[in-house]
């Protein structure tokens, strides 16, 4: 548990102090996991660089959210899970979608509308899936996937499975019903879940305290008898860690879990956003704390990264992002003839 | 065949699925230990077991959500939505993500759940407790919406409903929960999505779905011995989808279309078959189609203006009426 003072000043938006996770974590993990998840974080950012930049050449429409500047709290939180639990989170997904393993082709084909995409053209940025890989959907809708992250945890535990499901938002979804009845819920009937709330301190443009009477959102759980903890979503490994004991904890003992990590976006809410509602002292000071930057430091200064191989992993996530382009560019389009299929299941799709 | 209640065909249902498949399971609001606000669920708690029959909070959000999530997974959720009115607080999980899943994640996840829940007035419970609101749910693609009349096709109906791999409102009526009609035996089911000719005419067709229905039979058989008029009754018993084709086959044969509804009459299910029977029946109209449907007022408590705000069988009457009239004109000249 932090101090009060660390949770006032995580609440005035400084971010929780800079603590170091346990050198436990970093010594008992392979150097190789360990640099895949720097890959993981590299890849995002250029994914969502390119995704931004694609955006404005008009090859993706509608909303398109980024996760630039929350690469920590992605890839932690979906490295702290297996590989067969189900993820449920909101419209701000392609990180998510990339780490739990669809292919960046896919995911980028998806926001071109293509029907290689991985909803198959249907859904577009904001509702990315793959039933495979048990990545349960992207969900425009503020809250929205909160209970269905619940209803997928009681079908685990009505089957006695051993599986969990992990549940995505962002800060401002814990002021909306869905979050209270979900909350709810999970408790009462003891479901395994661990929920995560990515604050990274605006939604769209009102500030966490601006918005919630209780800024320190990992605390609305107690309400429920919950645990929770906040991290610092900027600290890859403090992500993981966290999201790992809850999952543990919801595998092994059927309790839920919220986690906060404190974060923030590198840009607006969306592509769109010209972003005039943060001050620009803000914004710098948050971009010095580039969780990428950070990680990399901490993986040379354990003499686990050299340049050579930061800039060949770096080099490699750029190639993978451009492969996905031009994957997407090449992708056909669904043809008009299928605008009828999916509407209902078993009937032709009609 | 056996005489039952819609109350007793829609518990045996129920009760034979949650035998049938190990997936199915009932949610909601005191369907337990209460046994259902109307007794719905009576026993079944003792019989199944907590895992199969599960008490919730009142949070029809939340409660709807998770059996979405949980047929995502492939259970077979039945919920029961205490009266349709309550089901406003559901509408995010049931209209943007129920109806969407299955389409907008490119047709890999069906949502295999049934909202079984009442509407209809006339029991003195005023404005928030009285609604007919399916058409908001008729209105979307990807759900299916049912209403069955009679406890025949209450049974039927409910089976494919549990059956069936996509979202189906299930929209029964307080005031039906204790009619009697006569069940066939055994596994039958009624497909969705076609309508019945209760009764069979050629002077004028009454088009009805779920309480009105009764009340239209009721009226179209009063009729025929009263004044020798030979008047179709077609129940549509599904509203999404809606059986056309049969309704536009009687309209064609009567040239004459009433339709009769519990629901307000803008925007209603009155609005949509009016529309369907121009579009497909245009040529075949000898007279202009009419609309009985409830006042366009939030119902009211008090019994006169209760009666005065829910639709009749004399203002059906009146319609047919009205249709006659027209019919004669038209013989004479």
């Amino acid at each position: 548990m932090e101090t009060r003072q660390q949770r006032k000043a995580a609440a005035q938006g400084a971010g929780p102090a800079d603590s170091r996770p346990p050198a436990s974590l970093l010594k008992g993990t392979d150097r190789e996991t360990l640099l895949n998840y720097y890959y993981q974080m590299v890849l995002i950012r250029y994914f969502e660089e390119k995704a931004g930049e694609m955006y404005t050449r008009a090859r993706i429409g509608g909303y398109c959210h980024l996760n630039l500047g929350e690469e920590a709290t992605v890839v932690g939180f979906c490295a702290g899970l297996e590989a067969d639990d189900y993820v449920y989170t909101n419209y701000r997904e392609h990180g998510y979608a990339i780490c739990r393993g669809i292919s960046p082709a896919v995911v980028m084909a998806e926001l071109f509308g293509k029907k290689t995409g991985c909803s198959s053209g249907r859904g577009g940025s904001m509702h990315l899936f793959d039933l495979k890989r048990r990545f349960m959907g992207g969900y425009g809708i503020v809250g929205g996937q909160l209970p269905l992250a619940v209803g997928a945890a009681f079908a685990l535990a009505y089957r006695g499975a051993r599986e969990i499901v992990a549940c995505q938002m962002g800060d401002g979804t814990t002021n909306g019903g869905p979050f209270h009845e979900s909350l709810n819920l999970a408790k009462l009937y003891r479901l395994p879940v661990v929920f995560l709330v990515v604050n990274n301190q605006y939604g769209m443009g009102t500030r966490v305290d601006q918005g919630s009477a209780v800024p320190d959102l990992y605390r609305k759980a107690c309400a429920y008898d919950m645990r929770s903890e906040r991290v610092d979503g900027t600290d890859l490994l403090a992500v993981l860690e966290a999201v790992r004991t809850a999952a543990r904890i919801a595998r092994e003992e059927r309790e839920p879990s919220l986690i906060e990590a404190v974060s923030y976006r590198f840009r607006g809410h969306s592509v769109v956003d010209p972003d005039r509602y943060r001050p620009e002292d803000e914004v710098r000071r948050w971009r010095e704390r580039d969780p990428i930057l950070l990680y990399a430091t901490r993986l040379k200064e354990a003499g686990l990264m050299d340049e050579a191989t930061r800039q060949e992993l770096e080099t490699r996530a750029q190639q993978e992002v451009e492969e996905a382009v031009r994957f997407a560019e090449e992708s056909e389009l669904p043809s008009v003839e299928e605008l009828y299929d999916f509407v209902y299941a078993g009937e032709g799709g009609r | 065949m056996a005489e039952m209640t819609y109350r007793q065909a829609l518990h045996d249902t129920l009760r034979e699925e949650l035998q049938r498949d190990e997936n199915v399971f009932l949610i909601g609001e005191e369907i337990g230990r209460f046994e259902g606000s109307y007794k719905i669920t009576a026993g079944l708690l003792q019989e199944f077991g907590p895992k199969r029959v599960v008490d919730t909070p009142i949070c029809e959000n939340g409660f709807v959500g998770l059996a979405i999530g949980a047929a995502m997974l492939g259970l077979r959720p039945i919920v029961e939505i205490m009266t349709i009115n309550f089901i406003a607080l559901a509408m995010d999980e049931i209209v943007n993500h129920a109806a969407k899943i299955y389409y907008m994640f490119g047709g890999q996840c069906p949502v295999p759940l049934v909202i079984r829940t009442p509407g209809g007035g006339g029991q003195q419970l005023s404005a928030t407790h009285s609604q007919n609101l399916e058409v908001w749910f008729a209105h979307v693609p990807g759900l299916k919406v049912v209403a069955p009349a009679t406890p025949a096709d209450a049974r039927g109906l409910l089976r494919t409903a549990v059956r069936d791999d996509n979202p189906v409102l299930f929209l029964e009526n307080l005031a039906l929960y204790n009619t009697r009609g006569e069940v066939p035996e055994g596994d039958y089911t009624i497909p969705i999505g076609k309508a019945q000719v209760m009764k069979e005419g050629h002077d004028l067709t009454i088009i009805s779905y779920s309480r009105m229905a009764v009340v239209a039979l009721d009226v179209a058989r009063r009729l025929e011995q009263e004044r020798q008029l030979s008047i179709e009754v077609v129940d549509v018993r599904s509203l999404r989808p809606l059986d056309h084709e049969t309704v536009v086959n009687s309209v064609k044969k009567t040239n004459r279309a009433i339709i009769f509804e519990e629901d307000w009459r803008s925007y209603g299910v009155g609005a949509e078959l009016a529309a369907t029977l121009q579009e497909e029946a245009f040529d075949y109209l000898d007279a202009p189609i009419q609309r009985v449907a409830g006042a366009e007022v939030p119902l009211p408590y008090s019994k006169p203006l209760e009666q005065a705000a829910l639709p009749s069988a004399r203002q059906l009457v009146e319609a047919v009426d009205r249709l006659a009239i027209r019919k004669r004109r038209v013989v004479y000249a």
